[in-house]
């Protein structure tokens, strides 16, 4: 239990998927002109982070590492189908991106209105392979670990970009270096946000 | 040849090295971009790779361009893309282990790298496959001149060498020069690229922002 929770924190502050490992860079410097959209994107990552994680968690353990696939009979104990997870994961980030799309619409059309366009981009944010993949790296024990690694990492990545969509409403009345305007003094910005989520570094919970 | 080689495509090749670079101008693939510029080595393995992906996946995504239907079009390309970063995978760690090890999940975030997704989006999905190729061609040594250039800065002062030898002499180190730690550090990453897109601005005036 202990470690799920400090899985959970520094996932969020430590390992920040944006400051520490630039994922989903792309749709982060593109959505975060203003707090509402930004919110409303950093929702929707936590949300189909939180479900593709556990899901591709259980499909590498029992299903592509090494002697994983045991329990459906003895024989295939020394089968590596490791090769196959890129095509795996991103087909279940796709398919589960599509879903999630579908249950949104339907259910909740309110939160539908205001996600609509990010839903499926989303399966292409780099986040939500990156968490995939680093998961399969980090080996967790149980899904619990993978599953508050998934949350955590969602969160942090919804507290950079609504930061960062914060500063660039307020930066947009301020007179910038023409040259750096935009795009330049945006990535200055997130450099010193991350210098300052740097100081994190040193936690240990 | 005349044909292979006219005057359009030689705009659809010289444009993502400046004027339309994928990075400074349009935005696309920083995740990877700035994680693997550390060392130069990787950025150059990195760079080589994705532009070998992007030529091969708009290739064949143009080629397929006709036969896929609209509403299952991304996971198609999905599809191909990651069938094509699998390979590449396999062959970095057959052939270049250690750099594969340095590189760890970043060769296999290629497949979310928006530079593939939006090259196939915007351009292999409308045009034939001999452009189709050389604009992937232009888009991956755009992105890969920029990571080239961060990673080159990054790791001669932040560790004082190139390619792991050391260019910095000693008599430098004796007279009081230290390394920079932060140019190891992301942040610097992130300095680094507003610089170069700084400076492409301030030749190109047409791409500065109102």
């Amino acid at each position: 239990m202990e470690n799920i929770a400090s899985i959970f924190v520094k996932s969020i502050f430590v390992d920040n998927m944006i400051f520490a490992f630039f994922l989903g860079m792309c749709s982060y410097l593109a959505v975060s002109k203003n707090v509402k959209t930004s919110m409303g994107l950093g929702l929707a990552v936590i949300f189909v982070l939180g479900i593709t994680l556990p899901v591709n968690y259980l499909l590498e353990n029992y299903v592509l590492k090494e002697g994983a696939l045991k329990w459906l009979s003895p024989s295939l104990a020394s089968l590596d189908l490791s090769y196959l997870a890129f095509i795996l994961f991103i087909a279940v980030i796709a398919a589960i991106t599509q879903l999630v799309e579908m249950a949104v619409e339907k259910f909740t059309p309110s939160l539908y209105a205001s996600l609509g366009i990010f839903l499926p981009l989303i399966a292409v944010n780099c986040a939500i392979m990156g968490g995939s993949l680093f998961m399969q790296q980090r080996q967790f024990v149980n899904i619990g670990e993978a599953t508050s690694y998934a949350f955590g990492s969602g969160v942090g990545w919804l507290l950079a970009i609504v930061g960062l969509a914060a500063i660039r409403e307020k930066m947009a009345y301020s007179d910038v270096f023409p040259p750096l305007r935009g795009l330049g003094i945006t990535f200055i910005t997130v450099a010193l946000m991350a210098m300052a989520f740097m100081s994190f570094s040193g936690l240990k919970i | 040849m005349s044909k292979l080689f006219s005057d359009r495509i030689k705009k659809v090749f010289m444009g993502p090295l400046s004027q339309d670079n994928p990075i400074t101008v349009q935005v696309l693939g920083i995740c990877s971009a700035l994680a693997v510029t550390a060392k130069l080595e990787p950025a150059i393995v990195m760079g080589l790779s994705v532009t070998i992906i992007v030529a091969f996946s708009n290739t064949i995504i143009s080629v397929l361009r006709n036969m896929i239907p609209n509403r299952i079009r991304i996971i198609v390309q999905l599809v191909v893309i990651a069938a094509l970063v699998t390979v590449v995978n396999e062959i970095l760690k057959a052939y270049a282990y250690d750099v594969s090890v340095q590189l760890s999940v970043y060769t296999g975030l290629i497949i979310t790298n928006c530079i593939l997704m939006g090259r196939l989006e915007a351009f292999a999905m409308a045009n034939k496959p001999w452009e189709s190729f050389v604009d992937g061609i232009g888009n991956g040594l755009g992105y890969a001149w920029i990571l080239v250039a961060v990673a080159f800065f990054r790791e001669l002062l932040g560790a004082g060498t190139l390619f792991g030898f050391k260019v910095i002499p000693q008599s430098f180190y004796d007279a009081g020069y230290v390394n920079n730690g932060l140019m190891v550090m992301p942040p610097m990453a992130l300095i680094l690229v507003a610089v170069i897109i700084w400076v492409h601005r301030s030749v190109n005036k047409d791409l500065q922002e109102k």
